[in-house]
C-alpha cells in the first residue's frame, strides 16, 4: 500500500467509518512526520496523535464526508466553546464538552484509541454514588415486593441489598 | 524546598540500579487529572486558576501518603531553575516556559514523585522509577491517585472515564514511558526496524530530546498511545511484553558487537573516554553520544574501573541549567562548552587518580 500524499510505502493507516462509510488514510513516516500528525504533545508526553493534523488529514484525504451543520454549529452550555475552536487547537475548554460535542467526538475517540468506552479505574466517590444507587433501588423494589405481598422475592432483594453494603 | 539541595543527587531516573537496567534506564508513569466543576487550565481564568492551584495544593499537602509533597511555585522560579526541573524531568517545558498564571509542581525528596498542577490538565501525577518498574510505579502511583481524590473531586465520565483538555489522553489518562538506551541497535542499524514495528502496534517512540531516527544518546522512550478502552494493568502488560522483546533484540546486538568486532568496539569506547577527558570544548549533544559509547562498554565489560552511575551523574550535571547551577553563574551556549569540557575533564581525572 502506497502513501496517498506521495508514493512512498504507507506505514500509517487512519480508519474512519462515518455513516456505515469506511474512509482509510494511509501515509508514510514522512508524510506522517510533514504533516505533524504525531508532534510532540505539550507536557512532556511521548508522541501522540496530533488532534488538529488528524483532523485537518481526514478532511484533505478524499471526498470529505458533508460536516454537518450541527455539528459545527456545537456549542459548550458551560464554558461558550465551539467546536470549531476544538478543531483549531485540538483541545477541549471544559469537562462539559464531552457530552455537548459527543457527536462529532465519539468518532474521534474511536479513530484515535480504537475505543469509544472507558475500561480503566473508577474513582471512589463514583464507586460509591454507584453503590449507593442500587442500594436505593433494590430497597425501592423491595418495598414494592411486601407490598405486593411477594415475600419471596422481598427476602431475595434483602439479601442482595446487604451484600452491596457488605461490598462497602 | 530549596532547588540547590537536589544538585548533587541523581534524582530517581538516572540511579542506574532496578531491573534490567543494562537497557532500561527508567521507567515512567503519569495520569493526567481534571476539578470537576471548572474549566480546563488552557481556558481557565486566572482567578479560576488561582482556585484549582489552592485546592490541589491543600489536597497535596494533606494527602495522606508515605512521604512528604513540597509545593513549589513555578512563576516564582528563575529561568535557569525551571530549566533545572526541566532537565530533571520533574517538570514539562511547557509548564517552565510556555503557561502562564499560577501553576506549580509538588516534588517528593527522592525526586520520584512529582504532581504538575495547572499544566495541560489540573493535575499530572507522575512517578519515576530506575530500570523496568511499570507494576511497581502504577502500585504508587495508584495510591497517590487514590489519596489525591478522597480530597479532591474529579472530573469523570461513566462512558469516557477521566476527562482530559486533549481528547488523546481520555479514558484513563494515563501514559506509561519506558526508557531505553540502545546503541547496538542503533550501531547495527536495526532501530528503524523496531520503530516500524512499535508503530503498528500503537506505541510511540521517541527520543530523549526531540524527534529522529537516531535520538541523542541512544535514549529512546516507547510508551502506550491509546488511553481509551483498556485497563491500566492491560496497557502496562502489553507495553512489558513489547519491552521485553526489545531488551533481548538489544542485547543480542550487544553480544554480536563484542563476538564480531571487539577490538574495535574497545578502540570506540576508548577514544570516547580520550575525548571526555581532553575536549577543551564540548556540546551537550557531543558529550550525550560519548557517554552513550561509555555507557555501553560498561556493561559490555569493555571498562572495569568506571560506575555506570558515574556516566548518569555525568550525563546529568553537563546539561545546560546543571552546568550553570554548578558553576555558580550565567553562561552563554560557547562558555558552556567550555566549562562542560573542563568539568568532564577534572570529574575524570579524578576517577583516574582515585583508581
Amino acid at each position: 500500500m502506497t502513501c496517498q500524499f506521495c508514493d512512498a510505502p504507507a506505514t500509517v493507516t487512519l480508519t474512519e467509518i462515518v455513516n456505515k462509510q469506511k474512509r482509510v488514510l494511509r501515509l508514510c513516516d514522512p508524510c506522517a512526520k510533514k504533516n505533524k500528525l504525531f508532534a510532540d504533545a505539550p507536557g512532556g508526553a511521548a508522541g501522540t496523535v496530533h488532534v488538529p493534523a488528524l483532523l485537518g488529514l481526514l478532511g484533505a484525504a478524499g471526498p470529505a464526508p458533508a460536516t454537518p451543520a450541527e455539528t459545527a454549529a456545537l456549542t459548550c452550555p458551560d464554558c461558550g466553546l465551539q467546536y470549531g475552536e476544538f478543531r483549531a487547537t485540538g483541545r477541549l475548554g471544559c469537562p462539559a464538552e464531552y457530552d455537548a460535542f459527543r457527536p462529532a467526538l465519539e468518532p474521534l475517540l474511536t479513530r484515535i484509541h480504537r475505543a469509544d468506552a472507558h475500561a480503566g479505574k473508577t474513582p471512589r466517590a463514583v464507586r460509591a454514588a454507584r453503590r449507593d444507587d442500587r442500594l436505593q433501588e433494590l430497597r425501592r423494589r423491595m418495598a414494592a415486593a411486601a407490598r405486593d405481598e411477594d415475600y419471596e422475592e422481598a427476602a431475595r432483594l434483602r439479601d442482595a441489598a446487604r451484600q452491596e453494603e457488605a461490598g462497602q | 524546598m530549596n532547588l540547590d539541595t537536589l544538585l548533587p543527587n541523581l534524582g530517581e531516573w538516572l540511579r542506574g540500579t532496578g531491573p534490567e537496567s543494562d537497557v532500561v534506564v527508567s521507567t515512567r508513569i503519569r495520569l493526567a487529572r481534571n476539578l470537576a466543576g471548572f474549566p480546563f487550565a488552557n481556558r481557565a481564568s486566572a482567578a479560576q486558576k488561582a482556585e484549582t492551584a489552592a485546592k490541589a495544593r491543600d489536597a497535596l499537602a494533606k494527602a495522606e501518603l508515605p512521604y512528604t509533597l513540597d509545593y513549589i511555585d513555578v512563576p516564582g522560579l528563575s529561568p535557569l531553575d525551571r530549566q533545572f526541573l526541566v532537565e530533571r524531568q520533574l517538570i514539562s517545558r511547557e509548564l517552565a516556559t510556555v503557561l502562564e498564571g499560577p501553576r506549580g509542581v509538588a516534588l517528593d525528596q527522592k525526586e520520584s514523585v512529582s504532581v504538575m498542577v495547572n499544566e495541560e490538565d489540573h493535575l499530572r501525577l507522575q512517578v519515576l522509577r530506575s530500570g523496568l518498574a511499570l507494576t511497581e510505579a502504577w502500585e504508587d502511583i495508584d495510591k497517590l491517585d487514590d489519596a489525591l481524590e478522597a480530597r479532591l473531586g474529579y472530573a469523570f465520565h461513566d462512558q469516557f472515564g477521566f476527562l482530559t483538555a486533549c481528547p488523546t489522553n481520555v479514558g484513563t489518562g494515563m501514559r506509561a514511558s519506558v526508557m531505553l538506551h540502545l546503541p547496538a541497535l542503533g550501531l547495527t542499524k536495526q532501530i528503524e526496524k523496531v520503530f516500524r514495528a512499535l508503530q503498528k502496534i500503537n506505541l510511540a517512540v521517541r527520543g530523549l530530546h526531540g524527534e529522529g531516527s537516531r535520538a541523542f544518546g541512544d535514549l529512546y522512550q516507547i510508551s502506550n498511545q491509546v488511553t481509551l478502552g483498556k485497563s491500566e494493568p492491560k496497557i502496562l502488560a502489553e507495553i512489558g511484553e513489547v519491552i521485553q522483546t526489545i531488551l533481548q533484540y538489544e542485547r543480542q546486538a550487544r553480544n554480536a558487537l563484542l563476538k564480531e568486532r571487539r577490538q574495535a568496539e574497545q578502540d570506540r569506547v576508548a577514544r570516547a573516554i580520550g575525548t571526555l577527558g581532553s575536549a577543551t570544548m564540548i556540546t551537550s549533544e557531543e558529550t550525550m553520544e560519548l557517554l552513550s559509547a561509555v555507557r555501553l562498554g560498561i556493561h559490555q565489560r569493555l571498562i572495569e574501573d568506571l560506575p555506570a552511575t558515574t556516566v548518569n551523574q555525568l550525563f546529568i550535571h553537563t546539561q545546560a541549567a546543571h552546568l550553570q547551577k554548578l558553576m555558580g553563574q550565567p553562561l552563554d551556549g560557547e562558555e558552556r562548552n567550555a566549562a562542560r569540557a573542563k568539568y568532564l575533564k577534572t570529574k575524570l581525572r579524578e576517577l583516574g587518580s582515585a583508581r
